[in-house]
């Protein structure tokens, strides 16, 4: 009990706290967060269900309810089936497939764990890269009958993308391979050729019978020819190194200014990374103001020093301007406020990412508008890169992102949590992708050109129209044409600049063809800005009813 | 170096959601239902605002069929920390007789507490709301977001639900669109009452043993709290040592029997049980994907 009494009381005001006695779970437990991937006939929830069975935490009721869903729903015969403890939709249950990142707690004397079960089907990709954001260490399951699959290979550079280092490679349904040796030593040796491309710490391999038990909680005794741990005793032992970052740096994003009273001014908010003591020098970005951390507050008392993962009120010796979306550094940190940032995005949404298209982005407490130039596309089965204008729903591409304002953000690799970002329609609200913040990318950034930004069929007649409207762009219009252009214009003005656009392009006597077109393709400027889908054959149509006008 | 432990890992986890809710939306308010998981919830509302206080209220949607014990301990603790607390009864419930004896246990909940709660979330216009539900409670919450999307009916659409990476919440919603806030998803029973015990926080007597008076009902041991029970032909009541897991409304929350009357016994007694602790809960049991369905009609 000792380490909390101390953590808990290291400011020198406080008494230190009585200690607690130690038969309190989870007082002195770590905590182990990984991911399960895999497809249901890999055996992943079956695999899960009997982990939480063997820990003890399904309760009796539980299990009578168990058996009869077994009947009901089970895919076993009279057996059990431990993937209905998991499958918790009914939709799910009746389909038998998991849809949805499903969270699951259980404990042992050592350790706690939480579990992000995630669907293993192609279509699922995004939610597995949401269970893999917060996790420590993946299980990536693979069917010994069927060795390394695709999707093997793609759950690889998911988890891999997502930062997490820590892998275990269970081969399951051992049992169904009369336990050989030779099946596993196979796999092994193709999934140690597939890795080299990706970026893990530390691999380990462990056959297991997720239906027997096999491995699992207990060493096997039907594969003497393996010497390694079981599942759950790597588990409980392996350890998990905080990310750290090359200069040893702070980060604190504010999440909010606490001002119950005249005489105090705290910024609360949650460390993503290093350590920070009292009297520490900072600075507060994108401001560049300097100060130092005159308290660190917290309800059980003022702290001499804190770490990365806790919750935090900071106040500082100078009165400096710091708000949410800002973050307060140590000197050291060797990051900038930026407002150009390269990123690998996977794209969650059903309406696709088009090229240019204007979205919100979140990372940490800062929100920006963003444009996306996405210039290639990942493979998630061959890892190969290739070109690409646009991104389909659990497609993985390459891009370069445009901000409205410099925000902090750091290299993912060294800080998921202020290294990854997600991206929001402005319109609908839908969370549309993830992103991971990587410098090492070198994406190109779309240049301004209304070529990249219209419709295909619409960029040729525009050109031509703004080439022949140039008396129009010397006047003030040009600097609206302009605005649409960035993808940063207020909707006021480009509906004004729609209206402003028509009534120009008539007092030119162009004609109302014309001048539909125009105010066809401001439109669609605004729409694909606004992340909104736009039926291009019809804006075609449209431009067509008299193109040759132009 | 200092090593986080699970509950402080925990801990920092729902502060940070709990803050992120105040510093998104514009009148939040704290569901407290006065049970052990709101005490834990409460508690960490309370550390996330130090020095100040949280810049909510609490709301308490009243069925009028809690125990005496709990609505002393709601006044209590809310005079206690110095914080608004709303009662909410819907009237017209009441008005219309309904109650867990003759109106059933499943049209009770649904308009004493799914009907009350979406007027007094109405009535005052909160755009997000804190629940102390837990994932690992039930398997359809297992699914349930840490901000989950209502409708400007409340409805929650199980398909159509927001990815939540990292720790990072898209806070963003329509007028007339709510949140329900989960801080304590990540929790569980046992981690509950661990934090209970590691930081004191009080809890209501109910979960400590003692003697009780005890009706058999439906194989169930019913406490009856007050008159309003009516005994059956051939019940009588015995005074029996028993503790609740869970509370709610009295006529329709099974106690146990249990000899548990201190913390350390409670923790002990659950770690070596049997049974979970929503199997004293009877409207969970109206059918298989029973809470999901509640869950799509707005209840917590």
């Amino acid at each position: 009990m000792d380490a909390i009494a101390v953590d808990r009381a290291t400011g020198g005001e406080t008494a230190p706290q009585t200690a607690v006695a130690p038969s309190i779970d989870g007082a002195q437990k770590s905590l182990l967060r990984f991911i399960t991937c895999g497809s249901v006939d890999d055996g992943k929830s079956t695999l899960i269900g009997r982990m939480l069975h063997d820990s003890g935490v399904v309760f009796d009721d539980q299990m009578e309810a168990l058996e009869k869903d077994s009947q009901k729903f089970g895919t076993q015969g009279d057996r059990i089936d431990f993937a209905l403890l998991v499958d918790g939709l009914s939709a799910e249950r009746e389909q038998g497939i998991t849809i949805d990142v499903a969270y699951r707690y259980f404990s042992t004397p050592r350790r706690s764990f939480i579990v992000a079960d995630t669907p293993g089907h192609e279509q699922y990709t995004r939610n597995m890269a949401t269970g893999a954001s917060t996790a420590e260490l993946a299980i990536i399951l693979i069917d010994a009958r069927k060795g390394v699959l695709p999707q093997t290979r793609r759950h690889s550079f998911i988890v891999s993308m997502l930062g997490v280092r820590e892998v275990v490679i269970a081969i399951n349904k051992m049992d169904l391979v009369g336990y050989s040796q030779q099946v596993y030593d196979k796999i092994v040796a193709d999934y140690r050729e597939l890795a080299r491309r990706l970026n893990f710490g530390n691999i380990v391999f462990i056959p297991i019978s997720a239906l027997e038990g096999d491995n699992v909680t207990k060493p096997s005794a039907a594969m003497p020819w393996y010497r390694g741990t079981s599942l759950i005793a790597h588990l409980e032992t392996v350890d998990i190194k905080p990310s750290t970052a090359a200069d040893g740096a702070f980060t604190f994003p504010v999440q909010w200014v606490n001002r119950p009273n005249l005489d105090f001014r705290g910024y609360a908010g949650w460390m993503t990374r290093g350590r920070i003591a009292q009297g520490d020098a900072i600075v507060a970005l994108p401001s560049g103001r300097r100060s130092t951390v005159a308290r660190i507050v917290t309800y059980d008392g003022d702290l001499s020093e804190a770490v990365a993962g806790q919750a935090l009120t900071l106040t500082l010796a100078d009165e400096i301007d710091v708000s949410r979306g800002d973050v307060i550094v140590s000197a050291n940190y060797s990051g900038k406020p930026r407002s150009l940032i390269p990123a690998r995005i996977l794209w969650m949404s059903e309406r696709p990412l088009a090229d240019g298209s204007t979205y919100l982005l979140k990372l940490g407490t800062a929100m920006a508008q963003a444009k996306i130039s996405v210039s290639r596309a990942v493979d998630i089965h061959t890892y190969e890169e290739g070109e690409a204008q646009r991104l389909n729903m659990n497609e993985i591409g390459i891009a370069a992102i445009t901000l409205d304002r410099p925000i902090v953000a750091s290299e993912y690799g060294e800080d998921r949590e202020l290294g990854g970002f997600i991206l929001i329609d402005r319109w609908t609200n839908e969370t549309m992708a993830l992103g991971l913040v990587d410098s090492s990318l070198s994406p190109k950034v779309a240049p301004d050109t209304i070529a990249q930004v219209v419709p295909a069929g619409l960029a040729g007649r525009l050109t031509t129209f703004l080439a022949a409207d140039l008396p129009l762009r010397r006047q003030t219009r040009g600097g609206i044409f302009q605005r649409v252009l960035l993808g940063y214009a207020p909707l006021a003005v480009i509906i004004g600049g729609i209206i402003g656009a028509l009534s120009g392009s008539l007092l030119l006597g162009l004609g109302v063809a014309v001048a539909n077109v125009v105010a066809c393709a401001l439109l669609s400027l605004w729409m694909q800005d606004s992340g909104m889908p736009v039926d291009e054959s019809r804006l075609r149509d449209e431009a067509n009813v008299d193109g040759d006008g132009i | 170096m200092i090593q986080l432990t699970h509950l402080q890992k925990l801990e920092a986890e729902s502060i940070h959601i709990i803050r992120e809710v105040v510093a998104e939306c514009e009148k939040p308010v704290m569901m407290y239902s006065i049970g052990k998981d709101s005490a834990v919830m409460l508690h960490l509302a309370m550390k996330a605002f130090y020095p100040g206080k949280p810049p909510f209220p609490l709301l308490h949607v009243d069925t009028t069929w809690k125990f005496r014990e709990m609505i002393e301990f709601r006044d209590q603790r809310a005079r206690e920390l110095g914080l608004d607390l709303i009662v909410h009864i819907n009237e017209e419930g009441v008005k219309a007789g309904i109650n867990p004896f003759d109106s059933g246990s499943r049209l009770h909940t649904d308009v004493m507490k799914t009907q009350g709660l979406k007027q007094a979330l109405d009535k005052y216009g909160f755009d997000a709301a804190f629940g102390g539900a837990r994932r690992d409670e039930e398997k359809s919450r297992a699914k349930e977001r840490v901000f989950s999307l209502r409708s400007a009916e409340h409805r929650w659409d199980p398909k159509n639900q927001r990815p939540e990476p990292w720790r990072l919440f898209n806070t963003r919603k329509r007028p007339g669109e709510s949140f329900r806030v989960f801080p304590i998803s990540n929790w569980t029973e046992s981690d509950v009452w661990s934090y209970i015990a590691l930081e004191k926080i009080p809890v209501v007597p109910l979960y400590f043993a003692k003697s009780r008076p005890i009706v058999r009902r439906d194989g169930a041991l019913i406490m009856r709290d007050d008159e309003r029970m009516k005994l059956l032909p051939g019940e009588r009541v015995e005074n029996m040592m028993v503790r609740f897991r869970t509370l709610g409304c009295y006529p329709l929350t099974g106690a146990v029997e249990s000899e548990a009357a201190t913390l350390e016994a409670v923790i002990e007694e659950m770690r070596n049980s049997h049974s979970s602790e929503r199997q004293g809960r009877i409207i969970d049991h109206d059918g298989s994907g029973s809470m999901e369905q509640k869950k799509q009609e707005g209840y917590f």
